[in-house]
């Protein structure tokens, strides 16, 4: 095969471990950085408000978004099973993947078969968390990143920063001066359209040349056999008509049993992602060219990932991880990455919903701290137009990194109890019995009260913004007992 | 199907585990008629919806006017300065547009699109589609593909134009799914179009024509488009 | 829109429950004690169980169920009698409320008490507002405040209406509008220390929105939040503090001097 055409040095997705404090502690450091996040979240949480004018429409819509997805995923084997006979019927190809390297395989493979060293991607998370472009790297073959911000990331050997705007964390100078050096004959500038131009055009080759093209999917309808594409750019709909073979990659998760329960979704997903009533396109593909069409690929693969999907989907409290229809509005209304932005966490999946989900992908070893970092201030639980609970999934996720659950029968987490402090757990314990012990806890107030002139000035970390946190002259208790007393 | 043993048993060993705890099924959700503020509108609220959605979104709406739409499309062609025009395969008898003195050259897409992907890609100016029907409420034309037209001829040229029975206009998407009955025989790919390729990925600034057509130019006609 | 002002039911319990919360009785125990006398002023018994600590929320939301669970049953028992309980803060209110429900689980003995109790937890400005439909005679001087609600009073308990609801009939206090209201202050229980970087970030965002207003006093019904803000702000040398929305109602209601 012949030598990869595209420049990939982009890192890995994961970075397991600690280093998410101080990745973000860089960020907040970094004033520019944080204006732009900022500035960015702040463009997009407002265009979501717009769209939404009506707080009882809204809640509906919700409501009907929620309801379908918990149906759908109720009946999951089920629908999976539907949906691969209806497409298979339609001819399409049905592949499954259990973890990151299988779906690997059977893509090289295919890439194989269709004797093509480079496939042109349309945007797709779910190959990003299956890292892909490095296991392509890595068999000698290729991937070229089509939507303008993946584009414009992968040129920049980085990883998307968001999940629908991935290069959100660039300035258009910073892209002027990626263009100017990276690709042949391009002179500096700062015109976005003239950079769009210039993206188009080195894309449009390749979407002309490239035999294999690859996208991800936004819902899979099993009683039709039909794989539903948002998008604006049309990248999506040139990797999927353009190209001789395109493979379609998804998680178990995005099937709806019917047609009519796709308008909801669409209506939820555009809206609460970008602010838009609908996306430029929306795509449904459910065949590949028949006899006597002219175009469209003439074979169509759609590879399903489990990836610890069937983890979550396994214990009812986890479950509603899988609601996900990956719009991206928790992380736009998160405080947390709306100052940090995305790239600090180390995993495919950013903000609150990537804290949520990466747990099971990837197990609560490599991501414990992630799940600690957040105040649990509802906004994401507050704006998920599926109403996932995910402050109180984090609490779970919590309590499962470090001490296991109270149901230690059911079977566990991936990592579950390898976070654990024993100077956190021993805390707490001491903290239990104080606070479930009156006649011990009278008397700590007592002397928390009393010896408050000792109380600590350096409290740790709190101290280091703040000042220390010093007990009152005397506890409600002790003053509510003196009145009654008078 | 040829399923490698990895798969398969990828497969089964998935499928074991989804059912590993049998989940109760819910009711089937009722999907009720949603965003759509709009409810029962006089068609002429529909129209004004549908083209001033597709205005915002960029896109150009013209009425054909009392010489025809063929007239119109002349016209259209010359203001763009559009040089060569791709048609379908082939189009309704009654619709076919015959070789014109004054209008852009034409084309027809009447080959794989394997030895037309030069002229799909690098000369012809626009493509002409005919619309299957639209979306009043988010300003969305409804594209099926077939035999007769192709479906990259809404994408690769860099001018979309399309013509559309303006009679054929749903409210709103749940709307047209329960009247057309798409889901009883699906069409190898169904395109809902609600403006000219764009993107926001550089500094959220908007720009046309990321990787599909610069500008969509929808026809408003008043007849028969089968 | 914005949402309907909360009115209230004008019903009069005789008796109430009074929840002070570990944060008020150790660190702010004037909050607790002016939420009493303001509730005993409209002729309502207010009774303060001597054996209450904690709702178990600091070691629920960090990961320990167990130990939350151990401190929450010794307070479920301590409201036999069927009294509304009056919490004067909104996030524990909300734990209360909703959370406990999960935390006990169906299968637990205490689940039946759990639940029934869940009805009758108000937030203090809630059951000023919901229940006693209060109306306030401003006596103090004019003054220009601003408000913090904590994001769980917020989300879980709707704190924030009912406290604009109280401070709206004080004739002579302004309100102010900081930017991002809704934001998240940044306190978060051990999130503040497990990620102090980023709380003092948000905190740090927070206390400057709130300054910036011009405000003379900050009020929010939450001491989580108030400790977080009144810390940020007096360390870095800011004279701008906050008082609990108790505390401030209180000193409103004083006949003047
Ligand atoms: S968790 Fe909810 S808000 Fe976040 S991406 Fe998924 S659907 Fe959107």
């Amino acid at each position: 095969m012949s030598a990869p055409q595209v420049n990939s040095t982009q890192p890995m997705h994961f970075m397991p471990g600690p280093g998410f404090r101080s990745r973000s502690k860089e960020v907040l450091d970094n004033p520019f950085l944080r204006q732009s996040f900022r500035g960015a979240m702040d463009f997009l949480m407002q265009k979501r408000a717009a769209q939404f004018p009506d707080p009882a429409n809204l809640e509906a819509l919700r409501s009907q978004g929620e309801a379908i997805r918990k149906y759908s995923l109720s009946r999951l084997p089920d629908l999976l099973e539907q949906l691969e006979a209806n497409l298979t019927r339609n001819g399409i190809q049905v592949h499954w993947a259990e973890n990151p390297e299988q779906a690997q395989d059977i893509i090289a493979g295919l890439m194989e078969k269709a004797q093509a060293p480079l496939m042109v991607k349309g945007k797709s998370m779910v190959s990003e968390e299956v890292e892909l472009n490095h296991a392509l790297i890595a068999r000698g073959m290729d991937a070229l990143e089509s939507d303008m911000g993946e584009y414009i990331v992968q040129l920049a050997g980085e990883r998307p920063s968001h999940i629908i705007m991935p290069a959100i964390h660039k300035t258009k100078e910073e892209i002027a001066r990626l263009f100017a050096e990276k690709v042949p004959g391009v002179d500096y500038t700062d015109s976005v359209d003239e950079l769009i131009q210039i993206g188009r055009r080195v894309l449009r080759e390749k979407f002309r040349e490239t035999k294999v093209g690859l996208s991800g999917v936004n819902f899979a309808v099993a009683e039709t056999g039909t794989l539903c594409l948002v998008e604006n750019e049309g990248n999506g709909r040139m990797c999927t008509t353009v190209p001789d073979m395109h493979i379609a990659i998804t998680g178990i998760e995005k099937v709806v049993e019917k047609l009519e329960h796709v308008p909801p979704l669409l209506a939820l997903l555009t809206r609460s992602a970008t602010g838009q009533a609908v996306t430029t396109y929306f795509n449904w593909i459910s065949s590949p060219r028949k006899a006597h069409e002219l175009d469209g690929p003439k074979e169509v693969h759609l590879v399903l990932v489990d990836n610890g999907r069937t983890q979550a989907y396994a214990r009812e409290d986890f479950r509603s991880t899988l609601q996900c229809i990956r719009c991206g509005a928790c992380m736009n209304h998160c405080p947390v990455y709306t100052r940090i932005g995305g790239l600090a966490y180390g995993t495919t999946y950013p903000g609150p919903i990537g804290k949520i989900i990466s747990p099971h992908m990837l197990g609560l070893e490599g991501t414990g701290e992630l799940v600690t970092a957040s105040s649990l201030c509802g906004a994401c639980g507050e704006v998920c137009p599926v109403r996932i609970p995910i402050p109180e999934l984090l609490i779970d996720l919590r309590a499962r990194s470090q001490s296991g659950g109270p149901d230690p029968f059911t079977p566990q987490l991936k990592g579950e109890g390898s976070n654990r402090k024993p100077f956190m757990a021993l805390a707490f314990s001491l903290w239990s019995l104080l606070y479930r012990s009156p006649g011990l806890y009278r008397l700590f107030a007592w002397s928390a009260t009393r010896f408050r002139a000792l109380a600590p000035r350096n409290q740790g970390a709190w101290t280091r913004t703040r000042t220390p946190l010093i007990p009152a002259k005397k506890s409600l208790h002790e003053l509510v007992r003196e009145r009654r007393n008078q | 199907m040829s399923a490698t043993p990895q798969t398969s048993s990828a497969r089964a060993n998935i499928l074991a585990r989804l059912r590993s705890k049998p989940v109760p099924p819910l009711p089937q959700p009722t999907v009720q008629v949603w965003t759509s503020q709009m409810g029962d509108q006089p068609v002429e609220v529909l129209r004004q919806s549908l083209k001033s959605n597709l205005e915002a979104a960029h896109a150009e709406v013209i009425q054909a006017g009392p010489e025809g739409w063929r007239a119109t499309l002349q016209k259209v062609c010359q203001d763009q300065g559009i040089k060569t025009l791709m048609l379908p395969r082939s189009l309704p008898p009654t619709l076919d547009i015959a070789p014109w003195d004054q209008g852009p050259a034409l084309s027809r897409f009447d080959q794989p699109m394997e030895t037309l992907k030069d002229s799909l890609f690098n000369q012809v100016d626009a493509g002409f589609t005919l619309a299957e029907c639209a979306i009043a409420d988010t300003g969305t034309l409804v594209l099926l593909s077939s035999p007769e037209q192709p479906r990259s001829l809404s994408l690769v040229p860099p001018v979309h134009i399309c013509l559309l029975d303006v009679r054929r206009l749903h409210t709103d998407m749940p709307t047209a799914l329960a009247r057309e009955q798409w889901a009883s025989a699906m069409p190898t790919n169904l395109i809902f179009v609600s403006g000219p390729s764009k993107t926001a990925d550089i500094q959220q600034t908007l720009a046309y024509g990321a990787h599909g057509p610069k500008s969509l130019i929808v026809i408003l006609v008043e007849e028969d488009l089968q | 829109m914005p949402p309907p002002t909360p009115k209230g039911t004008g019903s009069h319990p005789g008796t109430v429950y009074f929840f002070g919360t570990c944060l008020v009785d150790l660190f702010d125990p004037l909050a607790g004690l002016s939420a009493m006398e303001i509730l005993e002023q409209r002729g309502i018994r207010v009774v303060f169980p001597d054996s209450q600590s904690c709702c178990g929320q600091p070691a629920y939301t960090s990961g320990y169920p167990a130990e939350a669970l151990k401190v929450a049953a010794q307070q479920v028992v301590l409201f036999e009698e069927d009294w509304p309980i009056i919490v004067p803060s909104g996030s524990c209110a909300g734990m209360m409320k909703h959370h406990w429900l999960r935390l006990f689980g169906k299968d637990h003995p205490l689940y039946d008490k759990v639940q029934a109790i869940a009805g009758r937890i108000y937030e203090f400005t809630e059951f000023l507002v919901k229940v006693l439909d209060v109306r306030l005679d401003d006596r103090g001087a004019p003054c220009k405040i601003v408000l913090h609600t904590s994001c769980s009073a917020r989300r879980e308990m709707g704190v924030h209406l009912t406290s604009k609801a109280l401070l709206a009939q004080l004739d002579k206090v302004e309100v102010l509008q900081q930017e991002r209201e809704a934001e998240c202050c940044g306190f978060g229980g051990t999130f503040s220390v497990r990620q102090p970087e980023l709380s003092a970030a948000m905190a740090g965002d927070k206390a400057q929105a709130l300054e910036a207003t011009g405000a003379e006093l900050l009020v929010s019904a939450d001491c989580g939040c108030l400790s977080n803000i009144n810390g940020t702000l007096a360390k870095s040398g800011s004279k701008f503090q906050g008082q609990h929305i108790a505390t401030f109602l209180k000193s409103r209601l004083e006949p003047k001097a």
